[in-house]
């Protein structure tokens, strides 16, 4: 497209030509304020001159900010991805409330607790959950599961995970009488095909397998959560340099969120409890210390209160504190109170 | 795989004959450093950094496996599909089968509740032949506080399977399965342990008991959290051993008085004073686990043995894949044996306490010497 095309008045048009303008490409890197200077033109009609070159392009975005900030967003664009994003579920609907309808994609969720409050349990059935179709409202995504501890018991996946299906047998009953049922194909067999299941040993091969997840996930597109179970049991022994420590566990906490964001899947860390000295008293925090408390998006912490496991969100950006009740049963994290099959409306 | 050398990954070369001019030499060196910290130390790119480093991660990193083929392969090679039966019918059931292999299960309780006449009767069991429902193989013994008995052990033996144990012969090669180890110190046991390491595939070891973890460190002069990080590097390794090596690992744990340093709350929890509080104060039981938190996450099954109102209860704590059961069980000539197979669900985190009932402590200490004595 030539200069001569441009809506912009005949003098603004000579004063390009003569300062060499003869073509809009030349015309896409330059900034406001030099091409004001070298027209000799005020600021402001300089910057018109440039938003009315940059539309004849036909450039992506109709957004002025974009021209001024390389790879911004607003935020009204972003309203609509935050919008459309998918959660998933955990299979207790009180929990999933509080969280704003289940565990965030393109997010890194951390959640911690001290041994038997059900860390790993809610591992299992978010990597079992992210599978349920489209048509259950479901992810219909394959999982990761990173287990550094060998906690991960494949019976009770498969115990999890055929409750997920006899769930989604129910539902298709009461709901889609008047369509045509269509039957679960699904096997748990099936469900546990689709979770990618990695021993790590030390914390090297974790640093290792973070950066060669990369890789993986461009091959593997499916992949919709990635579990990590958990992320602190190689960094609380043997490491003697803490400021290393920090360092290292930041990188990764980056390399996490970067995939997140690249590939819109869910990061899931689980993560041990320690004790913290406060205020003349000895409280219960989770592991790996201060800094790493920054690192993550969103917090949660499982704990006992009174005779009940309850969850608590302790530090997100768009979710306000909260707790809830929920239970670990055989047929994997349900709500507390009811002792009876809960259908999840979807 | 974390200490593969950087020599034998099949980097272009130029990068490969940098990094060892800089004395990064495994790949954990090279791992632990970030991309700006190896573009400084290397004097490459940015480029080059990463693509040697996705070049490392890719090799270093493990294999992946599908759940389902995990499962496959358990079931196949393994014996009841990675479960150790140990003989109580209600607890097998309740733990799918039984100790799982391949990590921790805990064994926690007041002393003289039956802690170390349970891994006796397990010791016992891992040396039978596979048709008697053991492992058929030896087993590693570490008997910190010299309480094994091997008159004991024989007795309960000639009292479960007197088929096996009436032959001179058989006992013997039975009992000649059981090798026991007793080191007198945190440094001989350390010592210990690499070499059982060795010894694991070459001498047809099936399991490990440890007895007890908690008498190791109590010898040593620090407190608690220099303490948990005295054992961090044990608690580690003996995880690999057990992981590599797809063992069932048994190992005793003692209790303790609760005190100012052992925390129940969160910094959330404090701050609401509602009437929860009130509820959570009467399951705090004066009596803790000895070894502390770290040690509590890195188990993965643990069996609170208690003494309540007379009654022994052993009670599944902590499991990947049972629900909070406690069975009653009781002791007697032929070993540890549950009163009911039903186990009774417990509710809440009492599931976690451990009871030491003082007045019937005394009879307890009584039953003990009891039994041994016969």
């Amino acid at each position: 497209m030539e200069i001569w095309r441009l809506p912009i008045s005949a003098s603004q048009r000579g004063k390009l030509i003569s300062a060499g303008y003869t073509s809009l490409s030349s015309l896409s890197s330059i900034s406001s304020s030099d091409l004001a200077r070298e027209l000799n033109v005020s600021e402001s009609e300089a910057m018109n001159i440039l938003k009315v070159a940059s539309h004849s392009r036909g450039s992506e975005t109709s957004n002025a900010s974009c021209s001024i900030v390389e790879g911004a967003q607003s935020a009204w664009d972003m309203l609509h991805d935050e919008e459309s994003l998918m959660h998933i579920t955990t299979s207790s609907a009180d929990l999933d409330n509080i969280l704003g309808g289940g565990i965030h994609c393109k997010e890194v969720t951390e959640i911690g607790g001290v041994p038997g409050i059900g860390k790993t349990q809610l591992g299992i059935q978010i990597a079992v959950n992210v599978q349920i179709p489209n048509d259950f409202g479901g992810l219909g995504g394959n999982s990761i599961y990173i287990d550094t501890e060998g906690s991960f018991m494949v019976e009770r996946a498969f115990q999890i995970a055929e409750a997920c299906i006899e769930d989604m047998s129910e539902y298709n009953r009461f709901l889609r009488k008047d369509f045509q049922e269509c039957k679960i194909k699904m096997q748990p067999q099936d469900i546990l095909e689709n979770i990618f299941y990695f021993r790590i040993c030390s914390y090297t091969e974790q640093i290792a397998l973070i950066n060669y997840l990369d890789k993986f996930l461009s091959e593997n597109k499916d992949v919709k959560v990635i579990v990590v179970d958990s992320v602190t049991f190689h960094f609380r022994q043997d490491f003697d340099d803490m400021a290393l420590r920090t360092r290292v566990l930041s990188g990764m906490a980056l390399k996490l969120m970067n995939l997140a964001k690249r590939f819109s899947l869910a990061v899931v860390l689980l993560n041990q409890v320690t004790t913290k000295h406060t205020e003349a008293s000895f409280q219960l925090a989770l592991a790996l210390g201060d800094s790493w408390s920054h690192t993550c998006t969103n917090r949660i912490v499982l704990y006992w209160n009174g005779n009940e496991r309850y969850a608590y969100i302790d530090k997100s950006p768009s979710l306000r504190s909260a707790s809830a009740a929920y239970s670990v049963t055989a047929r994997g994290i349900r709500n507390s109170s009811s002792s009876c099959k809960r259908i999840k409306m979807m | 795989m974390a200490n593969k050398l950087i020599s034998e990954i099949p980097l272009p070369k130029s990068i490969a004959n940098v990094f060892s001019a800089r004395n990064i030499s495994t790949a954990k060196d090279a791992l632990t450093l970030t991309e700006f910290e190896l573009m400084e130390l290397l004097d490459v790119g940015l480029t080059e950094v990463r693509s040697a480093l996705s070049q490392i991660s890719e090799i270093v990193a493990p294999p992946y496996q599908t759940a389902l083929s995990l499962m496959e392969q358990r079931f196949q090679n393994e014996h009841l599909g990675g479960h150790f039966p140990t003989g109580l019918k209600g607890l097998d059931a309740a733990l799918c089968g039984g100790i799982p292999f391949g990590v921790l299960t805990e064994l926690i309780g007041p002393a003289g509740i039956g802690k170390t006449q349970f891994c006796l009767k397990l010791s016992l069991l891992a040396s039978l032949p596979t048709n008697y429902g053991g492992l058929d193989g030896r087993v590693i013994y570490i008997d910190v506080e010299s309480k094994f008995s091997s008159r004991r052990l024989l007795e309960i033996g000639l009292r479960s399977f007197p088929e096996i144990f009436q032959m001179k012969e058989m006992a013997q090669e039975m009992a000649g399965r059981i090798l026991v180890l007793r080191p007198t110190s945190l440094a001989e046991f350390t010592q210990s342990l690499e070499q059982i390491k060795v010894s694991l595939l070459q001498k047809q070891v099936k399991m490990l008991v440890i007895d007890s973890m908690a008498a190791l460190v109590s010898g040593e002069h620090e407190q608690g959290a220099r303490r948990q990080q005295t054992l961090s590097w044990h608690i580690s390794f003996i995880k690999s051993l057990a992981e590599f090596s797809r063992i069932p690992v048994v190992v005793t744990n003692q209790v303790r008085s609760r005190n100012h340093e052992d925390a129940s709350r969160y910094s959330f929890q404090v701050q609401s004073r509602d009437g929860a509080i009130g509820t959570t104060m009467q399951y705090d039981s004066h009596l803790v686990a000895a070894l502390g938190i770290q040690w509590a996450h890195a188990v993965t099954t643990r069996l609170v043995l208690e003494a309540k109102s007379g009654e022994r209860f052993i009670k599944v704590a902590k499991s990947p894949i049972s629900p909070p059961l406690a069975f009653p069980f009781h002791i007697t000539s032929s070993g540890i044996s549950l009163l009911s197979d039903d186990g009774k669900e417990v509710m809440g985190p009492e599931i976690n306490a451990i009871h030491c009932q003082v007045n019937s402590y005394w009879n307890l200490c009584c039953n003990v010497k009891k039994c041994r004595a016969q």
